[in-house]
């Protein structure tokens, strides 16, 4: 082979690589991560009080939505703390959202006990639970992804998404907050939800 | 019998510095030239909610000797279940893995144990973990002897002093310091 056809060939595997690349950055994230327009639905679920709960109770308030479960070691607590730090950070803007705590722990997780763990949050984010039905309908809604995890003596813990979606008035999904968001950007995005002045 | 453990240990740490020191982490007196193959710094916890099921204890364990060790399990006061386990981020899935075969602290090396990594995990909490009374636990390796530490408790969501970070800013995205065993 001639010099210049060894460069022009060296030259023809970097683009199809970089190509391969962007492919993968592109549609491999595209995977892990669900079109927005593809998230959302009906579900009904109770909350604390014993009332039923569902898709149609939360239109006309943008709503912040996380799925956990009151075994969890570390997200979901750490998670509801920083969403009862983002509500006061709100102030006199907070009551205009909704805020809930879904739990995937159907079978250890009812009414009672999450009123308990709710208890030490601010008092505005609710509590949500369902059977098993219900919680797969709702998780699969939202492509919410978890997983039993099964440890010593019959014991479980759960993977789960830990993202906290973001529903506009309507109740669409317009996006989600990564675990350990940040609470100006938050901020900043929530004002855009609310109907403008 | 102790000074035959000591003397012992200092022809060990004559010939080859330290391969099996003797620490209780309580109060016990090193010799001159004697080191703790282990050492345990920032043992913490968070608070938890009441009812919550589970909590995730945090630790830094440096090996000083020249031989790796595994932490291979911990016992506590407050509960007959601790784990040790991990968990990671997958894009946006918290995956949590129990670690049956311990965690390695590499000769010379430290091991964190962090919120977003390693933790030990309590389990079958009977009551909740406050904030102001610590817990302590006995932390067991294959090769170094146990070694007593009390995890301090700060609020939910919060981190020790010195950790730097809030909860819910950047300390939930450390590097992973962790070597798994499997
Ligand atoms: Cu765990």
């Amino acid at each position: 082979m001639q010099r210049r056809d060894v460069a022009l060939l060296s030259i023809g595997s970097l683009v199809l690589l970089l190509t391969l690349a962007v492919f993968f950055a592109v549609f491999g994230r595209q995977a892990a991560n669900p079109p927005l327009a593809e998230m959302g639905g009906q579900f009904q679920l109770v909350d604390t009080e014993g009332s039923v709960v569902t898709q149609d109770d939360l239109v006309g308030k943008p709503t912040l939505l996380f799925f956990g479960f009151t075994y969890c070691p570390d997200v979901c607590p750490t998670t509801l703390f920083n969403l009862t730090r983002l509500i006061q950070q709100l102030g006199n803007q907070a009551d205009q959202f909704n805020y809930l705590f879904v739990s995937l722990d159907w079978e250890r997780d009812g009414p009672e006990q999450l009123a308990r763990y709710i208890s030490v949050f601010d008092e505005r984010i609710r509590g949500l639970s369902g059977n098993e039905a219900q919680i797969n309908a709702i998780a699969d809604a939202y492509r919410v992804q978890y997983e039993r995890v099964p440890m010593e003596q019959g014991d479980y813990t759960i993977s789960h998404t830990a993202a906290t979606y973001l529903l506009d008035r309507e109740g669409s999904v317009v996006g989600t907050l990564a675990y350990g968001f940040d609470l100006d950007e938050t901020q900043a995005s929530l004002e855009q939800l609310l109907p403008s002045s | 019998m102790l000074m035959l453990r000591s003397a012992l240990l200092s022809t060990l740490l004559l010939m080859s510095s330290a391969l099996y020191a003797h620490h209780d982490g309580t109060h016990h007196e090193l010799s001159d030239g004697e080191a703790p193959a282990i050492e345990v710094t920032q043992p913490w916890i968070r608070a938890t909610p009441p009812g919550a099921g589970a909590g995730g204890g945090f630790i830094t364990l440096t090996n000083h000797g020249n031989a790796d060790d595994t932490l291979i399990g911990a016992t506590t006061s407050i509960t007959d279940r601790v784990e040790l386990h991990t968990m990671e981020m997958d894009g946006d899935v918290m995956r949590m893995a129990p670690l049956p075969g311990g965690i390695e602290i590499p000769a010379g090396e430290s091991v964190t144990l962090a919120p977003g990594g390693l933790h030990l995990m309590f389990m079958e909490l009977a009551s909740p973990i406050v904030e102001g009374q610590p817990i302590p636990i006995t932390l067991e390796f294959q090769y170094a002897e146990s070694i007593e530490a009390e995890l301090q408790v700060v609020p939910v969501g919060a981190s020790p002093e010195g950790e730097g970070a809030h909860a819910g800013h950047h300390e939930e995205h450390h590097e992973e310091h962790g070597h798994m065993a499997h």
